[in-house]
């Protein structure tokens, strides 16, 4: 494999692998020196487009640990705001000797065109785009699963049943999470209002609810997405209050919840609406461990893309090749 | 007669040799490390951990105390990273107490070029920082491309570049054996039966 464009690329094999590789990388959090050589030489292209802190940081902190060449590169600010393509800003990371691309862009399928394209001949990794995908948040959050409800390496996460909450309209975590839950053998309910459920979602292999109290006593982990304002054009809801008392967590639902199960949260936190305060800080919330695991989860995927024979490698082994 | 025939491996070491050179290791290391107080073990996978797991049974049996042992995957910090696609990580599992301060002995089935050696130094210094850092290999082939040499050889087997040592253990092949034969013996003599024997050169 050569991208992480969309977590519909990855075979269960190829999930469970990075699972693994990152339960051995998260090893390194607990040392003095937390560092590995292993990209030593290697340039990695932090591409942001749209804001963000903890996934840009996130990366940025795994690149560093594998000690490859980080460069950090905001639309904002950049050739980007003066007009450059997408083609052009490509040719020039290439022509700068770019090994990966960890692309966030505002418009879904971005990363998907710079990896079909010829315009880099280095990995690309979707760091979230539109509406579309995250899959290393998938990836994050199925360790986080794995570690609270079937932890070993080699397990997948057969039969546990996740729910996920919110706006899964606009959410690229759920849409990423709910096919690489399925490629682990786990069972997704969605619950949403419906007017933030994706048209089509009945192909989707998922279930569909509408009543969060009905499905949490068969919940084994509950993940409530953000209210992404941001994106919102219309009124998709009433009120806040109203949202905040059919889909947010609080104390009340946390007990119907079974004794074993966890509640997730990707991040960053609406307290208040999405999730109480009461909730967020329990120690069954796993919002800060995520952070912590997808640090790890990062490392094993950049390991995975760069750190053995890459493209580029090939080439100038042919090219070498080709010359003598 | 063809020169070039490949060799079939032949075994050098049986499993009562490879118990046998154990045992002695395990002596030569309580000797030389004055009862081996602050011994930590530590295995280089794949084989060179059930080599350090029999190690550390002998050296309780001998000294009556609980040697730490540990493993140590060395993937990450290999030079030939670039050459081959990404491998999958092995656990590494460092004893409770760490390894600052105390003699850690690595212990690994065969010493070749070195380089796995080397990885393994690089892997201990972001780790901590021993007293002193011993080797302990069950063969010694030879053809050193880095200055380092094995403490606790178990035997020394002068090889040819064209020759593969095979180290097989119970743990993971199911029999004890040592093995050299030529490199490439699988490929070419299926590549012999392969072409027509009855059609002349």
């Amino acid at each position: 494999m050569r991208h992480l464009v969309s977590a519909a690329d990855l075979s269960r094999d190829d999930a469970l692998l990075i699972l693994d590789t990152a339960e051995e990388l998260a090893q390194l959090s607990g040392r003095a020196v937390k560092k590995l050589p292993t990209l030593r030489g290697r340039t990695v292209v932090n591409l942001f487009f749209e804001d963000s802190t903890r996934t840009k940081t996130s990366f940025e902190v795994a690149e560093k640990r594998l000690s490859a060449d980080v460069i950090n590169f905001a639309a904002k600010g950049s050739s980007v705001s003066k007009g450059e393509s997408l083609k052009d800003t490509a040719l020039t990371l290439q022509a700068m000797g770019a090994d990966a691309v960890v692309i966030r862009h505002h418009a879904s399928g971005a990363p998907a065109r710079l990896a079909q394209s010829d315009w880099l001949h280095g990995s690309v990794i979707n760091a979230g785009d539109g509406t579309h995908e995250h899959p290393t948040q998938a990836l994050l959050d199925a360790f986080t699963m794995r570690r609270h409800l079937n932890p070993g390496l080699g397990n997948d996460l057969a039969g546990r049943r996740i729910t996920i909450v919110g706006d899964v309209l606009h959410s690229r975590v759920a849409r990423s999470n709910v096919l690489l839950l399925n490629t682990l053998g786990a069972e997704v309910t969605f619950v949403a209002p419906p007017t933030l459920l994706p048209i089509g979602i009945e192909n989707w292999p998922c279930e569909v609810s509408y009543d969060l109290d009905a499905t949490l006593a068969k919940t084994d982990a509950l993940m409530m997405l953000r209210v992404q304002r941001e994106r919102m054009n219309a009124a998709f809801f009433p009120t806040e209050r109203e949202y905040s008392r059919r889909y947010g967590m609080h104390g009340g639902r946390l007990a119907k919840l079974p004794e074993h199960a966890i509640v997730m949260h990707p991040g960053p936190m609406v307290r208040g609406m999405e999730i109480t305060a009461e909730v967020a800080d329990s120690p069954r919330c796993t919002a800060v461990e995520q952070v912590a695991n997808g640090v790890s989860i990062r490392m094993a995927v950049l390991y995975l893309l760069l750190g053995g024979a890459t493209a580029s490698d090939t080439n100038s082994t042919n090219t070498s090749e080709a010359a003598k | 007669m063809n020169t070039d025939t490949p060799r079939p491996p032949h075994q050098v070491l049986d499993g009562a040799d490879i118990t046998r050179v154990i045992t002695r290791i395990a002596h030569e290391i309580v000797e030389r490390a004055k009862g081996a107080e602050d011994v930590v073990l530590l295995g280089i996978h794949t084989r060179g951990v059930h080599l350090a797991r029999r190690l550390h049974t002998r050296l309780t049996q001998i000294t009556g105390r609980d040697i730490p042992l540990g493993t140590l995957d060395i993937t990450m910090y290999r030079d030939d990273l670039r050459l081959k696609p990404a491998r999958a990580l092995e656990h590494t599992d460092i004893p409770a107490d760490g390894i600052d301060g105390k003699l850690v002995i690595l212990v690994d089935d065969v010493l070749f070029s070195g380089r796995t050696v080397r990885a393994a130094l690089d892997a201990l210094g972001d780790i901590g920082r021993p007293r002193a850092v011993q080797l302990a290999v069950l063969v010694d082939r030879g053809h050193r491309e880095l200055p380092i040499r094995a403490d606790y050889v178990g035997k020394n087997l002068p090889t040819s570049l064209r020759e593969a040592v095979q180290v097989r253990l119970a743990d993971s092949d199911g029999e004890d054996a040592v093995l050299v034969g030529d490199r490439d013996y699988k490929v070419r003599s299926s590549q012999a039966l392969a072409a027509d024997p009855t059609k002349p050169e």
